[in-house]
């Protein structure tokens, strides 16, 4: 590992580190499914992007739903259930495959 | 300094109307109840602007607490047994945020069988969670320790929790002496959190996933402050006494200077036992008590010392650990012992558990038995019937 621990004496004491960390951290290769945006088939309602628990629902430039940020998404698959485009869905779940 | 007749749970209440917490989250359990009622009373009645939080469950009370106190709240909450088991998953990681909440307990008997009455077994149970604990004799010791905690909590950055022995203390009326509120003011002085998760302008991440690479320093931080907790203690309490007159330390030796037999023991069985030495003593039989105050953290080197010239010691438990081994406090007792260069024979009493009465004859029998400790077992049951 490059990146210096630090030791007991330079550590901060009681767990505490600054805000917004959540970013560093790339919980996407938790993912065991894999949610695929179909921009032919989206209507842009943003439920996808109002329900995402990790912010991970990317916008493009007009604000509008542009794909999904695989390095957080960890596949729990909220976007493709309340995606409302029937009789296919915007956002499809597929098996992750590495 | 006013003198007033207050139980156990009184004393801890007005304790906790003058320190006027940010915030409180309780919810009652018996013998405990009466310590957050009265204080709601206080609130009810205007005379602390605490921001009280009235939860479901001690579950929530614990979870409540640590919010607050990492938003950079001073928190204060009670609880006894059941209550205090419920908070268990809570309590660690409040120490491990290094937090100084500040817990009014009474000992209670933990189930089963249900029991509401007095013994260690709920305290105990929590003795490795990170907490200070302080036993209080009686009423005065709480009403002392809860105003002391909430400086030594937050100097260790250690959440504290001060007990007191369900019923006998906590619903036992006393002559207490009071500080004036002003001084309880003064003495605890302002709180302020160096990092707040509030703070808009520097917020914080507190209690995230600590893995491999942290965990382990996280935790030898959160143990060296609990050894260090010791010397803030003793620096609170010589502060405490050379204000208002009351002296403690983590032990406190009664007649032990040239004590030979001796017993160890933690909360009111201490009064009972200093009654019981006054009598030998006149009789002149060499006996003392070395009572335990702080539990935790382990006053291991003091006990060492003031047992160097004790022959037999016998260590009061009221709490049985099902160990297989000693209880608690005897197996922590012969820990001290063992790197010490005099080493008094040590044997193990459980009494008293869920509030089996302990009086004057129990502690004179034990004191009679030190005398021939060849026919007593390691580990003995006082008053249990076969």
């Amino acid at each position: 590992m490059s990146k210096k621990l630090l030791g007991v004496k330079e550590l901060q004491m009681g767990d505490v580190l600054d805000a917004g960390t959540a970013i560093q951290f790339e919980t996407g290769d938790w993912r065991s499914r894999r949610p695929v945006f179909h921009k032919d088939i989206c209507i842009d309602c943003k439920r996808c992007w109002l329900y995402c628990p990790d912010i991970a629902i990317l916008l493009d430039e007009n604000k509008k739903v542009s794909g999904i940020d695989y390095k957080h998404c960890k596949g729990c698959g909220i976007c493709s259930y309340e995606c409302p485009t029937k009789p296919e869905k915007a956002i499809t779940l597929e098996k992750e495959v590495k | 300094m006013t003198v007033a007749a207050k139980t156990g749970n009184e004393a801890m209440a007005e304790a906790m109307r003058q320190i006027n917490p940010d915030v409180v989250a309780a919810y009652p359990i018996t013998p405990a109840t009466e310590i957050v009622m009265i204080f709601a009373q206080f609130l009810a009645d205007g005379l602390v602007d605490t921001e009280y939080v009235p939860v479901e469950s001690e579950h929530s009370a614990m979870s409540a607490c640590l919010g607050a106190a990492a938003a950079g709240a001073r928190v204060m909450t009670g609880t006894s047994s059941q209550g205090l088991a419920l908070m268990y998953e809570i309590l660690p990681i409040v120490s491990a945020l290094r937090l100084p909440v500040v817990m009014c307990e009474v000992n209670r008997a933990l189930s089963g069988p249900i029991n509401i009455h007095c013994d260690h077994s709920d305290t105990m149970s929590a003795r490795d969670f990170g907490w200070i604990q302080i036993f209080a004799e009686n009423s005065q010791e709480g009403y002392d320790g809860t105003i002391q905690a909430i400086k030594i909590a937050e100097k260790a950055s250690l959440p504290t929790m001060v007990t007191t022995d369900g019923f006998i203390i906590s619903h036992c009326m006393e002559k207490i002496e009071m500080l004036e509120d002003k001084d309880v003011k003064n003495f605890i002085g302002e709180y302020k959190l160096n990092k707040s998760v509030l703070d808009i302008n520097a917020p914080t991440t507190r209690g995230a996933l600590d893995l491999q690479d942290y965990y382990f320093e996280h935790r030898y931080q959160t143990a060296e402050a609990m050894t260090a907790s010791k010397n803030i203690i003793l620096e609170v309490a010589k502060e405490f006494g050379d204000k208002f007159g009351r002296q403690y330390g983590v032990i406190e030796e009664y007649k032990m200077e040239d004590a030979e037999r001796v017993i160890i023991a933690l909360g009111s069985t201490c009064g009972t036992t200093k009654v019981v030495v006054d009598e030998l003593r006149d009789k002149g039989e060499k006996v003392g008590l070395l009572k335990i105050r702080v539990f935790r953290p382990f006053p291991a080197e003091e006990i060492a010392k003031a047992l160097s010239k004790a022959l037999v010691v016998a260590v009061l438990d009221r709490s049985d650990s099902y160990s297989g081994q000693g209880s608690p406090v005897y197996t922590e007792v012969l820990s001290a012992l063992f790197n010490s260069p005099s080493k008094p024979k040590v044997v193990n009493y459980v009494y008293g558990l869920g509030g089996r009465d302990i009086n004057t004859n129990d502690i004179k029998s034990v004191f009679e038995n030190l005398k021939k400790v060849e026919d007593l077992k390691d580990k003995n049951y006082l008053g249990v019937r076969m």
